[in-house]
């Protein structure tokens, strides 16, 4: 669905630019869910970015193309487009739910106008009243109740808001949905539910859904293949249930091993050290620093992108 | 007069009262305007008691469970609307004469708080922070300026006075702060500190090496950890024993392993089923999954799957 | 995102501000101990003299040396905005802070009298004083006035930052390691209000001068004493402006006029400088 050959992304003037993404390969497939995991810094959030096409607030493509194919499963049509053109796609081919919710709804407007004004021309149609009904029976899906409409964003708890982000995100039926830390600051209970929306609307619509998280166990849960990000790059790519259990890089593989798990009382240990400036990266592969593994050839030369296994990569000069 | 918090080999007077006592302890707020007579407990009636021995003691719960105005209760910072607080025997609450003095306190309790670059000042070099605490605890020597003791806390967390020295805030990640703010809690040998959600805004891959820094400064130095947590995993890993909050009251207690195999609430049944493991999905979504496919193949909702045992 | 171009405007203008404040500074306080002749004196000069190298702004009706006497009047306006200044910034800081930091009866009190004498407009009473002083307010007076009028802008401002404060974690951070309320203070909550007490000093100045310059424009000051404002005064008492004698008015009102300028864009460009610096 969507391709990234080579892609250079980040913030800056070409004499001071910080790469957020530097030089990423990767694709989105159709009907799947795919997740981008990695920690602060990493880049995760301006690979959604990019992906969205958002180059508002500074971001710049440096390098390589997105480009986007999304077919429409009713009408059979195929819309293409790079990355710049996907703003026109917005609320309609592509759709977003993001992190904050009491910082993206408007404070002093109902939530019902805000949905409405969302929403593209296609979808406002007919009366309003019919508009309204079709709302309130697509939120009644999700378990929300019609009063949502007519409350203002403080009015609702947080998981609540962000619940409603996601239905205003799947109401126009989009090919692609990207969730942005959907559920971070959210308890457990909360984060559950709106996991579980996502799922049911990701196989129902059977287009794609991007998630990003810093929390590998909702990594686990719900995507069906996983991209981890370190340091402006992609690391490993493969499907969720491999990549977890026979990792094909050393960060992943450090990762996994850091996460305590309810039942088991072994020693964790976390990694040394931090990732590398995205301002002024090493040569070599930015792993070779705290990579347990690391050797002379790792420092000198970044390893690239490529299959060890069917559907499965690594960037690493030895797994 | 001074008292003397021993590590425990030294025997001691205070060996036998626990290190923390709470009966019933009650926090109102009013909700609503100024002329609403409408109150939410935000702690409601919690009673918990911590024997003398070193151990981690976890307080799990989401947010407003209560969970974080219990643990500002313990240090102080909020005042109970009613019930008591007792350190080794000591009220913290009550008549204002019979409690432990500002000073005294501050020696046997002390905080490392969440957020790692709101707990120093933008504009005071970090080990200003650190030699003040020696200096102002009465914790230094008068000859040594405090020095040695902060290296040797420094030291426990893996980290040196060299590497400190002059430096600001915005020099130092989030785990390295978080180092530091435990460093800090150490110097005056108390014997409790209590760590309000200390791991949560730190990188999951350096959370481990934080948390395992708590349990190795429990077997050396003889300290107790009252660890405010939402994470269960995190508490299970670490913890001694385990207290679960909602609403206010403690739901669940005793040790990890018990509340595991024998919840004995609903609602610790589905915090528990809620956390995102690795290693086993969801009931759930093996059931959207299976229905997704009953639905492409044309034969309707697929039958409930049993639940796994 | 970076923000590249503040911190160019930023120091172009506090450059720009500095340089001005500093051709004030020596043109009020350092060059009038250099004046040949007591400029206030009457008919030293010839009268009505235009621009020359003898009388670089020429002479007034009265025989004055306009450039002496500007010198003059600039020392006795500075003076006096500073002055008024210094005290307002400093009884304002202490009280916002006392009042934002230590909350309850103390808040209440301070907070009563701050919003109070914000209410009070005070040129109006200003003007009272006058009347009741016999129509002339000596300088010292209307210091006096000024700081009880203005102590309540910082005051205020310097309260809301101490109690936002007082929520700050290192605070109690602070507090757990040893330190006493008044340490607190000074170290740890002063460093985050001193820009804003540097800003409501400088601000503060130019109230100070504008407020005597209104009450002498109108005769209500020491007309005997040199100020910007008596210097207006004198020259509308003598009305310079129809008999197009530009310069005797002219020289005072462009003076404070640049004046309020170079404390602008020292101002501004302080805020600029720190507003990049926490972006940057």
């Amino acid at each position: 669905m969507i391709e990234l050959k080579n892609v250079r992304a980040g913030y800056g003037t070409p004499e001071a630019f910080v790469a957020a993404v530097d030089d990423v390969t990767l694709t989105v497939h159709d009907n799947e869910i795919l997740g981008i995991a990695g920690e602060s810094g990493c880049g995760k959030s301006t690979l959604m970015r990019t992906l969205y096409g958002d180059f508002s607030g500074g971001l710049k493509m440096a390098g390589g193309k997105v480009t986007g194919n999304f077919t429409d499963p009713d009408s059979g049509r195929t819309t293409t487009s790079e990355a710049a053109g996907f703003q026109d796609l917005w609320w309609d081919v592509m759709s977003y739910v993001p992190q904050g919710s009491m910082s993206v709804l408007n404070p002093i407007m109902k939530v019902e106008k805000q949905i409405v004004d969302a929403l593209p021309k296609r979808e406002k149609k007919g009366s309003k009243a019919d508009l309204r009904q079709r709302i309130v029976e697509f939120l009644a899906g999700f378990g929300l109740p019609e009063t949502v409409l007519d409350s203002y964003p403080h009015q609702l708890s947080g998981g609540m808001r962000q619940r409603v982000l996601v239905a205003i995100a799947a109401f126009v039926r989009p090919r692609l949905i990207l969730a942005d830390e959907p559920t971070t600051a959210l308890d457990v209970v909360v984060q559950k539910r709106i996991l579980l929306m996502l799922v049911e609307i990701q196989r129902r619509l059977k287009n794609t859904l991007v998630l990003v998280s810093h929390d590998l166990g909702v990594h686990y849960q719900i995507t069906d293949r996983i991209a981890i990000a370190y340091a402006g790059k992609i690391v490993e790519v493969g499907p969720t249930a491999e990549v977890f259990e026979s990792p094909r890089h050393p960060y992943t593989e450090a990762l996994i091993g850091a996460l305590p798990r309810v039942g088991q009382k072994g020693e964790r240990v976390g990694l040394e050290g931090r990732p590398p400036s995205l301002a002024s990266p090493p040569d070599g592969c930015r792993f070779a620093a705290r990579c347990p593994e690391a050797q002379a050839i790792c420092r000198q030369s970044s390893p690239p992108l490529t299959d060890k296994a069917p559907n499965h990569a690594s960037a690493c000069h030895f797994r | 007069m001074t008292q003397d918090f021993p590590t425990p080999q030294k025997p001691s007077a205070s060996q036998g009262l626990p290190v923390l006592e709470i009966n019933a302890l009650r926090k109102l707020y009013r909700a609503g305007g100024m002329f609403s007579g409408k109150q939410i407990a935000a702690v409601d009636g919690v009673s918990l008691t911590l024997s003398p021995q070193p151990q981690v003691f976890s307080i799990v719960g989401e947010s407003g469970s209560g969970k974080t105005t219990l643990a500002r209760m313990i240090l102080r910072l909020v005042e109970p609307t009613s019930g008591e607080i007792r350190l080794g025997g000591r009220p913290l609450t009550g008549r204002h004469r019979d409690r432990i003095d500002d000073f005294e306190f501050r020696r046997l309790v002390q905080p490392i708080f969440q957020n790692p670059f709101e707990a120093f000042s933008a504009y005071l070099p970090l080990d200003s922070y650190l030699i003040n605490t020696a200096k102002n605890l009465k914790v230094a020597e008068k000859t040594t300026d405090g020095a040695d003791v902060v290296e040797d806390a420094l030291r426990s967390v893996g980290l040196s006075f060299d590497r400190v020295r002059g430096k600001f805030i915005r020099q130092f990640s989030g785990g390295e702060l978080q180092r530091i703010s435990i460093a800090r809690a150490l110097i005056p040998n108390p014997r409790l500190i209590v760590a309000d959600e200390p791991v949560s805004m730190v990188d999951a891959s350096l959370r481990m090496n934080i948390v395992n820094l708590f349990k190795t400064i429990k077997e050396e130095k003889g300290v107790s950890f009252v660890y405010i947590t939402h994470d269960l995993s995190t508490a299970y890993y670490l913890s001694d024993s385990v207290v679960i909050m909602n609403k206010g009251k403690i739901v669940d207690a005793g040790a990890p392993q018990d509340i595991l195999a024998n919840p004995r609430e609903a609602y610790t049944r589905e915090l528990m089923g809620a956390i995102p493991r690795l290693g086993e999905r969801w009931t759930e979504i093996e059931q959207i999954k299976a229905d997704a496919l009953a639905r492409d193949a044309g034969v309707g909702e697929a039958q409930p799957l049993r639940a796994r045992a | 995102m970076r923000a590249f171009k503040l911190p160019k405007i930023g120091s172009f203008r506090l450059g720009l501000g500095l340089s001005l404040l500093l051709i004030f500074v020596i043109l009020g306080l350092i060059l009038p101990w250099f004046a040949p002749v007591n400029p206030l004196t009457w008919y030293k000069s010839p009268r009505n003299q235009g621009p020359s190298l003898h009388h670089l702004l020429g002479t007034t009706n009265l025989g004055q040396d306009i450039f002496w006497l500007l010198t003059w009047a600039l020392q006795n306006s500075l003076i006096l905005g500073l002055t008024v200044a210094f005290f307002s910034t400093l009884i304002g800081v202490f009280a916002g802070l006392a009042a934002g930091y230590s909350g309850g009866w103390l808040d209440r009190i301070l907070s009563f009298f701050m919003d109070a004498l914000l209410c009070i407009p005070s040129l109006p009473i200003l003007i009272l004083l006058a009347a009741l002083f016999g129509g002339q307010l000596s300088l010292p007076v209307v210091g006096v006035a000024l700081v009880l009028f203005n102590w309540p802008y910082p005051g205020r401002q310097v309260r809301a930052v101490a109690l936002t404060m007082r929520e700050r974690e290192f605070i109690n951070v602070a507090w757990f390691s040893g330190e006493s309320r008044l340490k607190i203070l000074g170290r740890h909550i002063f460093p985050y209000i001193a820009g804003w007490s540097a800003a409501n000093f400088i601000n503060t100045v130019l109230v100070g001068i504008a407020t005597e310059t209104s009450l002498a424009v109108i005769g209500l000051s020491s007309a005997q004493q040199a100020t910007i404002g008596t210097m207006i005064y004198w020259a509308l008492k003598y009305q310079a402006l129809l008999a197009q004698r530009y310069l005797w008015v002219g020289a005072p009102v462009l003076a404070i006029v640049l004046m309020f300028i170079s404390l602008f864009l020292i101002s501004s460009g302080l805020a600029i400088r720190s507003a990049a610096r926490r972006i940057g």
